[in-house]
Order: C-alpha cells, then sequence, then structure tokens
C-alpha cells in the first residue's frame, strides 16, 4: 500500500464508475443519436480511467515494471485515437439510412449544412476528393 | 482500498446493460452502437485481467482486440451507410 497504488485504484474506480454511466445513457436516452453522443465520451474517458489506472497501479505492487506504465499508455493513446472515429463513421451511417431524429430535437446541422451547400454535401468546401 | 473484485463486477454490470440494447435496440444502428461500448469496455476489462493474473502478456492481447475491433467497426459502420 503505497501512493502508487492509491493513485491507480481512485483512477480505475472512476474509470467503472463512468462505464456504468455510459451503458446507462445507453438504456436511458431516446434516439440513437443522443445514445451514441452520451455512451462514446463517457465510454473514453472510463477507457482512458481504467488504463491508466492500472498503468499505475502495476508501479506500486511487487510484480510491477515501468513496462506496464508504457503499455497502458500505447493502449490508452490508441483507444484515445480511434474511439472517435468509430462513433462518427456510425453516427454518419445512421444519418446515411434515414434513421429520423427523436421528436423533441430542436436542431439539425448536417441537414442545414447540406440545404446549404445544394448538393449531396460529400465534398466539403477545398478537399476531399475521394 | 476497494480491491479489484468490485471494479470486476462493476463492468460486468455495464457489460449487462449494454447487452439489453444489443437484444432491445430498434434499428440495427443501435445494435451497432451497443456492440462498439461492449467492445470498448472489453478493452478495459482485458487490462484488468492482466493486473489481476499478474501477467503483463495479457496487455499485448488487450492492444491487439482493439486494433481489431476498431476495424471491424469501421468495417460495419461503411456496410450500413451502403458503401461497401
Amino acid at each position: 500500500m503505497n501512493a502508487f497504488t492509491v493513485l491507480g485504484e481512485l483512477l480505475v474506480l472512476l474509470g467503472t464508475f463512468f462505464y456504468f454511466l455510459s451503458t446507462l445513457g445507453l438504456i436511458r436516452m431516446p434516439d440513437v443519436y443522443n445514445r451514441m453522443q452520451t455512451s462514446t465520451k463517457s465510454a473514453t474517458l472510463g477507457s482512458l480511467g481504467v488504463i491508466a489506472g492500472v498503468g499505475i497501479w502495476a508501479l506500486g505492487t511487487d510484480f510491477g515494471s515501468a513496462a506496464w506504465l508504457t503499455k497502458t499508455m500505447a493502449i490508452a493513446l490508441f483507444l484515445l485515437m480511434t474511439n472517435p472515429i468509430s462513433a462518427h463513421a456510425l453516427i454518419r451511417a445512421a444519418y446515411k439510412r434515414g434513421i429520423p431524429l427523436w421528436h423533441g430535437s430542436v436542431v439539425d446541422k448536417y441537414a442545414e449544412y447540406l440545404e446549404k451547400s445544394g448538393g449531396d454535401g460529400e465534398t466539403p468546401e477545398g478537399g476531399g476528393e475521394e | 482500498m476497494i480491491g479489484i473484485n468490485v471494479y470486476l463486477i462493476l463492468i460486468a454490470i455495464a457489460t449487462l446493460l449494454s447487452t439489453y440494447r444489443v437484444f432491445r435496440g430498434p434499428t440495427a444502428v443501435d445494435r451497432l452502437v451497443a456492440v462498439d461500448i461492449m467492445t470498448t469496455i472489453t478493452t478495459g476489462l482485458m487490462v484488468l485481467f492482466a493486473l489481476y493474473y499478474r501477467r503483463m502478456i495479457f496487455l499485448d492481447v488487450a492492444l491487439v482486440y482493439a486494433l481489431l475491433a476498431f476495424g471491424g467497426v469501421i468495417a460495419f459502420a461503411r456496410y450500413m451507410e451502403g458503401g461497401l
């Protein structure tokens, strides 16, 4: 029991609490856009908490070394980069499939953008020659 | 301190809640969102298992699992969009 284990356990507790909150939002929210909004952000934060917490916690144990912290930081950085990309791809697929917004939604910026730009909005200004 | 079992139980509860959304979800994208969250949670679970079993090799398993889950979710999203 030293400072590393205490700090690591606190971070892991925070991360698992945010995991629980993200899936609670997955249950509670009314449509697919709100579910994505609540669950993805807090699951990313929870992953950062759990993974960095394990790395710091392992430093305080008798079997831990600095390689634990390095590897967990690599995993955390990878999740931090890829999780918003997959969320964005999923929600774009949902919009392209024509899943309607919740009836209480007040703003639809992507529809305004498509209406303003005229075409199908596949290419924004000055780029995207796919 | 609280101990690692409590964290494992909290992660199990979170996975069960997202499994409810997988079975319940009205559209296919709802189920896919729930599966995406489950893969993120499973990555954290594997990192916790590495500490639980005191094996550093399980961290490599978690890294490869995160990579494969990212590719799979991107492929499914392209398929839902109609572009695959």
